[in-house]
């Protein structure tokens, strides 16, 4: 399959492209963005530095690089994707072997400019992997058991080496976002079906383990289900963070304190309150009319997507956006549900709002991608 | 190869499918954030901004100042100076060696207490400030305080610390306070929190640890708001606490530094009473230790010493120590026979030196016998016969309920550790105590204050300040508490026959004065200031007739644990009775010839309320009384020193 089944005639080409561009994605990003920087001033006590000043260079980049990307045809991506995905995995094994540690795991590899966050990079080249397998593969063998299982490798594999950093969070979003991309493809009900079963059975099993000798998490990873499932039990020791953050959150009522009153960011009470747990702070100072507010910019950002996606008659260019887009669902809504207690405490950023430069530079990247999709699509 | 059109539009249509259940369910959680939301900011905002603010608002204690201690005069006993120390925080420090190491640059830490500290730093939990050098100099401090960007955990903190500028002297009256221990806290039931602060002082021995309640006050509070760290951000709002009451003791200052000087390497005790109040005025015990020293934490070795030292200076000797009263006792007797009708003042007794009693010798101290002695002669040259043949007449239920109405073999109830009741012990006691029967001859040995009689020093003073007043006069050791006097210790009359105690005094005054007299060396030549007495030598060891038949082994030959124990009891003036005084030396020798002197010139030290002229001494004793008092000034820190070692 070439590039020449696109109609290259009708996509717009050269200085053009900037008007089909999808201003409306670029405008509610930067928005976003903005809330980001906002907050991090805040928690800094007022102060672009730490946080907020480098979270801006940041996202200009970022910025710049989903421009770049969306500028260059969609089929160049996709001929792309095969040898993304490899080096993703390639840096995923060299993290193994050369990452330097960071709060007691092994996740970043150290490029001297920047620290590389391979598991990051994964989460957008796995969509594109399997974009560009569901659109090499006829709809005839798509549900075969044989064409199921090669798909199912290609995110056993990275989900395995992540596991083993060990960073519990990514894997489960790699395991969320490539298992929904091969829903979106089309791949028969069923199959989900028995994965759901067979995962509820690994759970009860991944409990029972607890104590044994063939114990399948980490110590400190049953500690955080502990605490999640009832975090009164500890509360200064690892209950600590969801107790607080709910403090936090619970407090800011209606409207919040007012920008920079949080006394719980502001006196130290949250932990992580630059990354993880920044959607606390917002919840705190701008109450639940802030978090709201919040909510509803990401969910614009996924309506967007999706509506791109839809209207999108290459599968390639609609299955790479609708991933990109779930990956950045899963990202907010495990987070959100992270810091509201609905979920364990695992390490996933609020995307775009919390501090730290992989997470936010991978997902301009995915916007990038969208963008070309969008704008290289068939008319 | 181009795919198939069908394939491509059934493609579409399943990805539009897949995408709006996807898009559906991501919709749903949305929605389900938002719910949580809701019900986390909007119908649980209250509850939630009450933690908030229980988290960010923290109650501090103030700790109160202590009530500080003064003499009679108000010269300062016991007061409250600035404590410098260096706390460090170990969450707050990181690497705890490098900064120790660092902090060991600029001053110098005490290896025995850094290492306790490294073990709390383990030990305690990571916010916990942990004390690495206490009682620091000022300017160690300052150059701590110039320091602390390079510091990380460290913080220079200024307390209040218990000070005693007359050290020893006071050590067993007073006492000291020391920081709270796990043992002081299982001790109370339900401890003020103000005792869960760190290293907080309280009372441990002596007026200290008796009076806690007073001295302590109570503590503020202040309402902080304070980070997750633990660290105060600012005061929101502070409520002082009532500091310590004062406490204004009994005791002058010159004369308690001037007995403890006078008993100065003896192991021996000394007590002053006024005898119209039953003020203690002095009250020493010797050795002494340094109570400062246990403020900071004694050190093991120094406390070892103290523990093994022969001549034992922990206790009060003055109210804890009990003793055999010897001879000092035979007032007791004299006036338990007079009471009792069964001795007449003319009325002798003859002593041939000894009296057999149910096949037993009792000797008299002389060998030869004083020939026919009365009541007067009986006293002022200690006849023991006489007493001996007193107890077989009296019985002994009789001679201890006298020996109690002079205050002897009761406990008193004073603000002072273990204060010692003595014994002035019955047939019945015996009988509870040593499971067996109480004999004559029991009687007999009580009769000169030896066998179960025990008294303390404090005893014999308020014996003799209640035979020179006849009244029951009660000893008082605070004098006031934040300048409200406190009831004084006049009493109500004993109720014994005016006529015997003339007698007994009378025998006393000649104890001293009369040239026969056991004490007439150790007179007072100043007729207003004359001096009535009574010396005491009381056994510690029985004399076996063996060694009686070879003679009696000299005081000086023996081992100090067998020496008798010297003990004197006088009361001045003769005739207007001021101060009472009992001096107890243990293993000392003999009553007129070691304590006798020591208590005479307390006596004098007491009435002339300072260093009594030669005049008031039998002028052969002049010369060696004018070293010895230059000898004490010295020894005792005057004014000008005082001055100094309180700046």
């Amino acid at each position: 399959m070439s590039y020449l089944e696109y109609t290259v005639k009708t996509t717009p080409a050269g200085i053009r492209k900037v008007l089909y561009f999808n201003w409306g994605l670029a405008i509610l990003l930067t928005a976003v963005a903005g809330i980001g920087f906002l907050m991090l001033y805040s928690v800094a006590g007022g102060s672009f530095n730490p946080w907020a000043e480098p979270q801006m260079k940041r996202y200009a980049l970022g910025f710049v690089a989903m421009f770049m990307i969306g500028m260059v045809p969609i089929w160049f991506w996709r001929n792309m994707s095969v040898l993304a995905y490899l080096v993703s995995v390639i840096l995923l094994v060299a993290v193994e072997l050369v990452g330097t540690e960071g709060k007691g795991a092994q996740r970043w590899i150290d490029l001297g400019v920047m620290r590389l966050q391979p598991s990051e990079l994964m989460k957008v080249t796995l969509i594109m992997v399997l974009a560009a397998y569901y659109d090499w593969l006829p709809m005839s063998r798509l549900s075969r058991p044989l064409w199921v299982i090669f798909p199912v490798i290609l995110i056993i594999v990275p989900v395995a080496l992540v596991l083993r950093q060990p960073d519990l969070g990514t894997s489960i979003l790699l395991i969320m976002g490539g298992g929904a991309l091969m829903f979106l493809a089309g791949v028969h009900w069923a199959y989900f079906a028995v994965v759901i079963a067979a995962i509820g059975g690994l759970i009860t099993a991944v409990f029972r383990s607890r104590g044994t000798d063939w114990q399948m998490l980490a110590d400190y990873q049953y500690r955080r289900i502990d605490t999640f499932l009832d975090p009164s039990t500890d509360p200064l020791g690892a209950g600590y963070h969801i107790t607080q953050s709910k403090i936090a959150l619970g407090s800011g009522g209606w409207t919040g304190r007012g920008f920079m009153q949080g006394t719980q960011s502001r006196l130290n009470f949250l932990p992580e309150k630059h990354t993880d747990f920044i959607f606390t702070t917002l919840a705190e100072e701008f109450g639940f009319v802030g978090a709201v507010s919040l909510l509803a910019l990401y969910a614009l950002i996924i309506v967007f997507c999706i509506s791109s996606a839809m209207t999108n008659r290459d599968r390639f260019s609609s299955l790479l956006t609708l991933g990109v887009a779930i990956t950045f669902f899963l990202f907010f809504a495990v987070n959100m549900s992270m810091v509201m207690g609905l979920a364990p405490v695992v390490g996933v950023p609020l995307p775009l709002v919390s501090y730290g430069g992989s997470a936010m530079l991978i997902l301009m990247l995915g916007f990038g991608l969208v963008q070309s999709a969008h704008i290289h699509r068939p008319r | 190869m181009r795919r198939p059109t069908r394939d491509s539009a059934e493609s579409y249509r399943k990805i539009t499918r897949r995408g709006l259940i996807v898009g559906g369910g991501m919709s749903g959680l949305v929605g389900a954030l938002a719910l949580r939301m809701r019900y986390l900011q909007v119908e649980q905002a209250d509850q939630f901004r009450l933690l908030a603010d229980e988290n960010r608002i923290n109650i501090r204690l103030i700790p109160p100042t202590r009530g500080r201690i003064f003499d009679r005069n108000g010269m300062t006993i016991a007061e409250n100076v600035p404590s410098y120390r260096i706390t460090m925080v170990r969450e707050e420090a990181g690497d705890v060696e490098d900064v120790i190491a660092r902090l060991s640059k600029l001053v110098t830490l005490d290896p025995e207490e850094l290492e306790r500290a490294r073990r709390d730093l383990e030990r305690l939990r990571g916010d916990t400030p942990v004390t690495i050098a206490d009682r620091v100099s000022w300017e160690d401090i300052s150059r701590v305080a110039v320091n602390t960007p390079a510091l990380p955990g460290i913080t220079p903190d200024v307390g209040l610390s218990r000070r005693y500028p007359h050290g020893e002297a006071y050590a067993h009256v007073v006492g000291y306070v020391g920081p709270v221990s796990d043992r002081d806290l299982e001790r109370i039931d339900a401890p003020d929190a103000l005792l869960l602060i760190p290293r907080f002082q309280i009372g441990k021995i002596g007026l200290e640890a008796k009076r806690e309640e007073l001295l302590r006050g109570e503590a503020g509070t202040k309402r902080v708001e304070v980070n997750a760290a633990g660290r105060v951000m600012r005061e929101l709002e502070r409520q002082e606490g009532t500091s310590g009451k004062d406490i204004q003791i009994s005791l002058d200052n010159a004369l308690q530094t001037y007995a403890h000087a006078r008993l100065s390497e003896e192991s021996a005790a000394a007590v002053v009473i006024d005898c119209e109040t039953g003020d203690l005025l002095a009250c020493a015990s010797t050795p002494s230790y340094d109570p400062n020293l246990f403020v900071r934490g004694i050190s093991v070795a120094n406390y070892q010493a103290l523990l093994e030292n022969e001549y034992r200076p922990l206790p009060n000797k003055a109210v804890q120590g009990i003793y055999p009263p010897g001879s000092t006792f035979k007032m007791v007797v004299a006036l338990a026979a007079l009471e009792a009708g069964e001795l007449d003042l003319t009325e002798t007794v003859y002593c041939p030196g000894h009296l057999e009693v149910s096949n037993r010798r009792f000797h008299c101290w002389k060998r030869a016998g004083h020939g026919n002695v009365d009541l007067h002669r009986s006293l002022r040259e200690s006849c023991d016969v006489f007493y001996y043949d007193m107890a077989l007449r009296v019985g002994i239920e009789k001679i201890s309920e006298m020996a109690r109405k002079l205050g002897v073999g009761i406990e008193h109830d004073l603000p002072l550790t273990s204060v010692a009741a003595g014994l002035a012990p019955t047939k019945e006691w015996k009988l509870i105590n040593r499971d067996a029967e109480w004999v004559v001859g029991d009687s007999v040995n009580a009769s000169i204050g030896q066998g179960f009689v025990l008294a303390s020093p404090l005893q014999l003073a308020l014996m003799s300040a209640r035979i020179a007043t006849g009244r029951e006069v009660k000893p008082r050791v605070i004098k006031s508490i934040d300048g409200v006097e406190q009831p004084s210790g006049v009493g109500p009359s004993l109720g014994i026959n005016e006529n015997s105690l003339r007698e007994v005094r009378k025998a006393m005054f000649a104890v001293s004065n009369d040239r026969r007299g056991t004490a007439y060396s150790s007179r007072i030549i100043e007729d207003a200031f004359r001096m009535a007495g009574k010396t005491g030598t009381s056994q510690v060891r029985n004399i076996s007739s063996g060694e009686r038949a070879s003679g009696v082994r000299r005081n000086e030959d023996l081992p100090w644990r067998q020496r008798d124990h010297a003990l004197f009891v006088d009361y001045a003036p003769f005739d207007n009775p001021k101060v009472a005084v009992a001096v107890v030396v243990e293993h000392g020798g003999g009553g007129s010839s070691v304590a006798a002197p020591i208590a005479r010139d307390i006596t004098l030290q007491a009435l002339y309320g300072g260093d009594p002229p030669l005049s008031a001494y039998p002028s052969k004793d002049r010369g060696r009384i004018q070293t010895q008092q230059e000898q004490l000034r010295q020894y005792r820190p005057g004014p000008t020193g005082d001055e100094s070692d309180r700046a």
